[in-house]
């Protein structure tokens, strides 16, 4: 393929050198996992691993860890944060790619692409000095009004409202991952060609009616892809959440109540771990996180990269 | 109400719906930039950057030492992570060009830019930390590179396949072996986009809080040494803001305001250079 390749001895070389760097990826993936599998091993030897993952132990001074408050935290702020963020990012999408006049759609796009480069510590900050009072003196105490008399929904809104709680965390979570579902939506529904569209337009239908039937279902695998990376991005995000979630290893059915991620307990506790199984119990979560988020990326790329090829043929 | 007036009407709703998502995506970038700005100006003064931290619950002092260990970290970060991650795209890029590990490692690359970065910061306690005994700005800037490999990895690899192959086949004719054509005549023509690249990578790092909660951890003391605990500005920002002095809240909001404007400068420059290049 390559006419000149290896008949240079420097050619070999620089080769070599460009393979070893590019390998360094691949080497640190399988580093990654052998070191936290080897850094956890006191504590999958200890509690194994259906035990620790189903335990909502977490007690340093008896030495007795469980994985579940923090893995029901991870997914219950994600999940929030999801469904907070889908449909204003579809929107955003729509809004940009169909709707907006010309000379809007450039600041626009900008805006939400400034969104996804502000650092996630200013995120939490900002969470913490600035949404977590307007949620608790405005927002929660209203929300635990309208659902007082309805039955089920109430219990998600029990407590008092201190801004520190589940609420607030996934709220910053979702501002902060609308950017990156918006903009691969918007660069798949930029990948529906013209042509369909007009067809459609030209039997009359809206333009609602062209999005919601025509790109839409032209550009739905692209846009699941961009909702699973997003998945992903949220379950591993640490800063954002760190400053308003508190750290409160117990399961609560309130969103109105502190929690624990995996990514804020490693934040809060692994500097201070004592012991060893105490440690190794935090790299153990750091494996389990790293599994899950793992998984999930690689999903989101192969959705991606299905969606990729459909778009190039 | 006939068939087409529901139709209108269905479609108005959306639409305007979809606005509205807009200017909510719009109207949260500038409640926090400009809650940023606020704060951080009244915070911002001279003695910020010149003087050392005032001890825990005293007035005054500066972020002197979390300013330059958040430079000395990003630069060694950027030291180790911008060759590595060039030359990994240019292997993916050239010699595997078409290879199927060469789509194997972009994918992996893919991946590792999304994991989360505190695992990173485990993995680096566990290899460099712990071995050594203590903390250090060294681990800092090494957790902060592998951020930045793959990064700086996939902009790499993806501008050099922007040049145009027959650029490639010009200088083959002229008898230049393949790692002259690389550097002589395919980073030329990408050199702004690698650049490009760099900058963003840069930006995405020095945001980091996570990977140096337990690498370079704080240090409240001047110190320029590598091989001890340093202070950055990001995990400063951590502890003043969860800490109980006002005063150390003024000090968060202004190194808050700094990196901010640093980050969205290098964003708003490397989005500018493509846009001028690769229109």
């Amino acid at each position: 393929m390559l006419p000149l390749l290896k008949k240079n001895p420097v050619d070999l070389v620089f080769s070599s050198i460009t393979a070893i760097a590019s390998f360094s990826v691949i080497l640190f993936i399988i580093g990654i996992l052998y070191v936290l599998i080897s850094e956890s091993s006191l504590a999958i030897g200890k509690f194994g691993v259906i035990k620790f993952l189903t335990s909502t132990d977490w007690d340093p001074v008896k030495e007795s860890f469980g994985a579940l408050t923090n893995i029901y935290g991870t997914v219950v702020t994600t999940f929030l944060s999801l469904v907070l963020a889908i449909p204003v990012a579809i929107g955003i999408a729509i809004f940009v790619t169909e709707i907006s006049p010309n000379f809007l759609k450039g600041p626009i796009g900008a805006a939400i692409e400034l969104l996804a480069a502000i650092p996630s510590i200013i995120y939490g900050m900002w969470g913490l000095f600035t949404l977590s009072p307007i949620m608790s003196a405005y927002i929660e105490p209203f929300l635990k009004k309208i659902t007082a008399n309805i039955p089920f929904v109430s219990i998600l809104f029990q407590g008092t409202p201190m801004g520190i709680d589940i609420l607030t965390a996934s709220v910053i979570l979702s501002i902060m991952i609308i950017p990156f579902t918006a903009s691969i939506a918007r660069d798949s529904f930029n990948l529906t060609p013209a042509v369909v569209k007009e067809s459609a337009y030209a039997i009359g239908a809206t333009k609602w009616e062209v999005i919601k039937n025509v790109v839409i279902p032209y550009s739905k695998l692209g846009v699941f892809g961009g909702i699973v990376l997003s998945l992903g991005r949220a379950l591993g995000e640490t800063m954002a959440v760190a400053f308003v979630l508190g750290n409160n290893h117990r399961i609560t059915t309130s969103l109105l109540d502190a929690a624990a991620t995996i990514t804020v307990t490693l934040a809060n506790e692994f500097a201070e771990a004592d012991n060893d199984v105490y440690l190794s119990s935090l790299f153990y979560l750091a494996l389990v996180l790293f599994v899950m988020s793992f998984i999930t990326l690689a999903i989101a790329k192969f959705f991606l990269l299905k969606a990729e090829r459909k778009y190039s043929r | 109400m006939t068939r087409a007036q529901q139709r209108k009407i269905e479609g108005g709703i959306a639409l305007t719906l979809s606005t509205l998502a807009a200017f909510l995506g719009l109207f949260w970038l500038v409640f926090i930039l400009g809650d940023v700005l606020v704060h951080g100006i009244k915070a911002l003064n001279l003695s910020l950057f010149l003087s050392d931290p005032a001890p825990p619950g005293m007035e005054g002092g500066g972020l002197k030492n979390a300013f330059i260990g958040q430079l000395l970290i990003t630069l060694f970060a950027t030291m180790i992570g911008v060759p590595v991650g060039v030359l990994g795209g240019t292997f993916l890029a050239e010699y595997a060009r078409g290879r199927k590990i060469a789509r194997i490692i972009s994918v992996l690359a893919d991946i590792m830019v999304s994991v989360p970065s505190i695992v990173i910061g485990t993995f680096i306690y566990a290899i460099l930390v712990r071995p050594m005994g203590h903390f250090s700005g060294w681990a800092g800037s090494v957790a902060l590179s592998i951020i930045m490999i793959p990064v700086v990895l996939r902009t790499t690899e993806d501008m050099l396949s922007l040049v145009p192959w027959t650029l490639r086949e010009a200088a083959f004719a002229l008898g230049a072996p393949y790692y002259k054509v690389i550097t002589q005549v395919v980073y030329r023509g990408a050199a702004t986009g690698i650049l490009t690249g760099i900058l963003l990578s840069i930006a995405r790092v020095a945001g980091e809080t996570a990977p140096l909660l337990f690498t370079s951890f704080n240090n409240s003391f001047f110190s320029t040494d590598m091989k001890g605990p340093m202070s950055s500005l990001t995990v400063t920002i951590f502890q003043y803001a969860m800490g109980p002095y006002e005063d150390w809240h003024a000090q968060a909001w202004a190194a808050a305001f700094v990196i901010t404007v640093f980050i969205l400068f290098l964003t708003i420059t490397g989005r500018l250079i493509i846009k001028w290049r690769y229109k």
